[in-house]
């Protein structure tokens, strides 16, 4: 095509094709990168709107992490006895607790956004996508809130803290990652199966369990750890603590942990391809 | 000229019965495991009932047209336009939109009321698909035709409704797409702000935008569209000129939507009374199109088979929503007739007052009983009609004021008599 008309050009660009026949005829990554204002949006809705009308407003995204390692420490260090890799244990779960924090409440935000934006879906179009991605961006306020708190606690204790920490930036966009594709497979199911809605909250109960955010990784038994790994969260929350505490990168099981998290997050941005074309119709 | 839309045998089916949004994993499961079962035992497929609401339609928009889509509920007017938004995909068929589209199928969606208005313009502007510095250079535009510019910093949960409808509309109408679709937005907020809108959408046409405009409101889609397109049942049954295509609509209505003969159905044998015909009659015509300010008249034919002291007939009128306006008898102002029921062929009459029905559409249900006894016999929603409203903004305000029904009453002024002393 030749430059000569600007004009037709864009139109051009705009021209939209929708064809029965063809498959997945919506949002191509073209399409969601126009629409990434609507994202920020949708975002700052969400952090505008989740603490309205609370006394302690955004002081919340400190307290509830904050009285999860308090209770963790009473009873998993004190009375469990429980190790934590030669960090005082409540720094230990407080630096667990951060990523874990954010990806259990991002897949269940995402979880209920599109069924909570049903109004949307059904009166007017821009990639769906959008909808999952929201609540998982707009929990990363909400980490970089709680993040504040690290500091003087890496102070208290007295730990140094090294050039890996330049690494941590890496690992929360791993997490952001995946809740973004776990939160839309949650999304996405819920559209069709709202038993997501009750599943949900024992589900996330139980991967709380299975990854390393009360107890180290060092106490799983070494012919099991590979097991570990497979949960992606383990990869996360094994990297922020190593970036933060100066310990040393497990990196072949790393890899196969951020392995697991792209094939998640790539099965579930295509199920959730398929699926789109029918929400308007069956949520 | 290459068309900026072009719909080729568009069709939309849906599954009915079955409310798909509440299925459970289980049931799924379920569905399926008995749907593979019967397909090995040869049995027939999923015999789901599915309904096509929107059938092969096909037609051409050149750009800068401001078309109209008419046709009554469920003639698939708001199908076509989900497709076209790209709401909901189609069954058959595919469409081409060369231009950036807008789609406006609700006042202010995504609305909330948590936020202030300011904040609202700006997340409702992202949703209907306008930039951040487009919303930024039309901030004190919109702001202005809303005329809400004093409670910008308080959230909507505090304004009033028609307010809340001026601010979403006045972010409407600044969406500045090459196509803009509209469904039913006018019919929203007081007449002074809905003539303001349809004075905005005027200017939008004039601007050289395209335009698929649908509506209920055959005036606003006369002032409106150059050119018309006529729904019914899923189909396009006219398209044309605006003109050609109303008056085709309203005159043919008694046609579109036939008074209910029995002796074309099936016959429905009753030993009492055998209902024959029901029709509806304006100006001694038939139809279905009933012009609210004038009266009209409900007739059913019928045979009495034996004489049936103290039966009485009894008609039930719906709106769309399934409200019940009124219910009414032969037998309240009791006549010789209705007293004394003869054997033979009798045609009932009862005239509806003009002034009174709100604009919409309107099921009826006729019956006969006797009274504190037994039903002789019931036929639900044979009575289909709706009612429009000529364009006279002063009368037709009252369509939009809360209430079932819209009555003209005669309101009197006079000075107190007492007063006359001095």
């Amino acid at each position: 095509m030749t430059t000569s008309s600007a004009g037709i050009q864009s139109s051009l660009q705009h021209r939209i094709v929708v064809d029965a026949e063809r498959k997945a005829s919506n949002s191509g990554l073209a399409e969601l990168w126009r629409y990434r204002e609507l994202l920020y949006f949708l975002t700052w809705r969400d952090v505008k709107l989740r603490y309205k009308q609370t006394i302690l407003g955004v002081t919340w995204a400190i307290i509830q992490p904050l009285l999860a390692m308090l209770l963790f420490t009473l009873i998993f260090a004190r009375l469990a006895q429980i190790p934590s890799d030669n960090v005082p244990y409540p720094l230990f779960a407080y630096a667990g607790l951060l990523p874990w924090t954010f990806f259990a409440n991002s897949i269940t935000g995402s979880a209920n956004s599109l069924v909570g934006s049903a109004g949307l879906v059904t009166k007017v179009y821009f990639p769906r996508l959008i909808i999952p991605a929201a609540p998982v961006m707009a929990g990363l306020v909400d980490l970089a809130i709680a993040f504040v708190l690290v500091i003087p606690l890496l102070a208290y204790y007295r730990i140094t803290i090294t050039w890996q920490l330049l690494l941590l930036p890496v690992f929360l966009a791993w997490a952001t990652l995946l809740a973004f594709g776990v939160g839309t497979l949650m999304a996405t199911l819920n559209v069709r199966y709202r038993d997501i809605r009750y599943a949900l909250p024992f589900l996330v109960q139980l991967w709380l369990f299975a990854s390393p955010v009360i107890y180290p990784l060092s106490i799983v038994p070494a012919k099991w750890k590979w097991v570990s790994m497979l949960n992606p969260m383990t990869g996360v929350i094994e990297g922020v603590r190593s970036a933060l505490f100066g310990h040393p990168f497990d990196w072949p099981a790393l890899a196969v942990s951020f392995a697991v998290s792209l094939l998640v997050t790539a099965l579930s941005v295509f199920y959730f391809r398929r699926a789109e074309d029918n929400f308007a119709d069956v949520i | 000229m290459e068309p900026i839309i072009k719909a080729e045998g568009l069709g939309k089916r849906y599954v009915i019965g079955a409310n798909r949004s509440q299925t459970s994993l289980r049931d799924d499961l379920a569905a399926r495991a008995s749907a593979s079962f019967r397909r090995l035992r040869g049995g027939a497929r999923d015999t789901s009932p599915t309904i096509w609401a929107l059938k092969d339609v096909s037609f051409e928009v050149q750009p800068g047209e401001v078309v109209g889509i008419i046709g009554r509920n469920g003639s698939g007017k708001s199908t076509l336009l989900k497709i076209l938004s790209r709401i909901t995909k189609p069954t058959t068929g595919r469409f081409t939109l060369t231009g950036r589209v807008g789609s406006l199928l609700e006042v202010g969606t995504g609305f909330h009321s948590e936020l202030t208005g300011r904040e609202n313009i700006f997340l409702n502007g992202a949703i209907l698909g306008m930039s951040k510095s487009e919303i930024e250079s039309k901030f004190d535009e919109i702001v202005a035709f809303a005329e809400t510019a004093q409670f910008l910093d308080t959230p909507v949960k505090h304004y009033s409704s028609g307010m809340t409808v001026r601010l979403a509309f006045a972010v409407a109408a600044h969406l500045e797409p090459e196509i803009l679709i509209i469904d039913e937005v006018l019919a929203v907020g007081d007449v002074a702000f809905q003539k303001k809108c349809l004075g905005k959408m005027n200017e939008v046409a004039r601007h050289g935008r395209t335009v698929l405009f649908v509506s209920h409101d055959i005036s606003a889609v006369n002032a409106l569209c150059s050119r018309s397109i006529l729904l019914h049942e899923g189909s396009i049954l006219k398209s044309g000129e605006t003109e050609d295509v109303t008056r085709f609509y309203l005159d043919s209505a008694n046609k579109l939507y036939s008074p209910v003969t029995w002796a074309d159905l099936p016959e429905k044998e009753n030993t009492d009374i055998q209902l024959e015909r029901v029709g509806i009659e304006q100006r001694e015509t038939e139809t279905s199109a009933i012009d609210c300010r004038e009266p009209f008249t409900i007739r059913l034919e019928y045979e009495n088979k034996k004489a049936l002291a103290g039966s009485r007939f009894f008609i039930v009128i719906r709106n769309a929503r399934g409200d019940i306006v009124f219910t009414t008898s032969d037998y309240d102002l009791l006549t010789e007739e209705a007293a004394d029921r003869k054997v033979g062929r009798f045609n009932t009459e009862v005239v509806i007052p003009g002034g009174l029905l709100r604009a919409g559409s309107y099921f009826g249900t006729v019956g006969a009983d006797i009274k504190n006894e037994r039903i002789i016999f019931v036929e639900n929603d044979v009575l289909d009609f709706e009612v429009f409203e000529s364009a006279d903004d002063t009368l037709a305000e009252r369509h939009k004021r809360l209430g079932l029904v819209a009555p003209l009453l005669q309101w009197q002024i006079s000075e107190p008599t007492s007063k006359t002393k001095s």
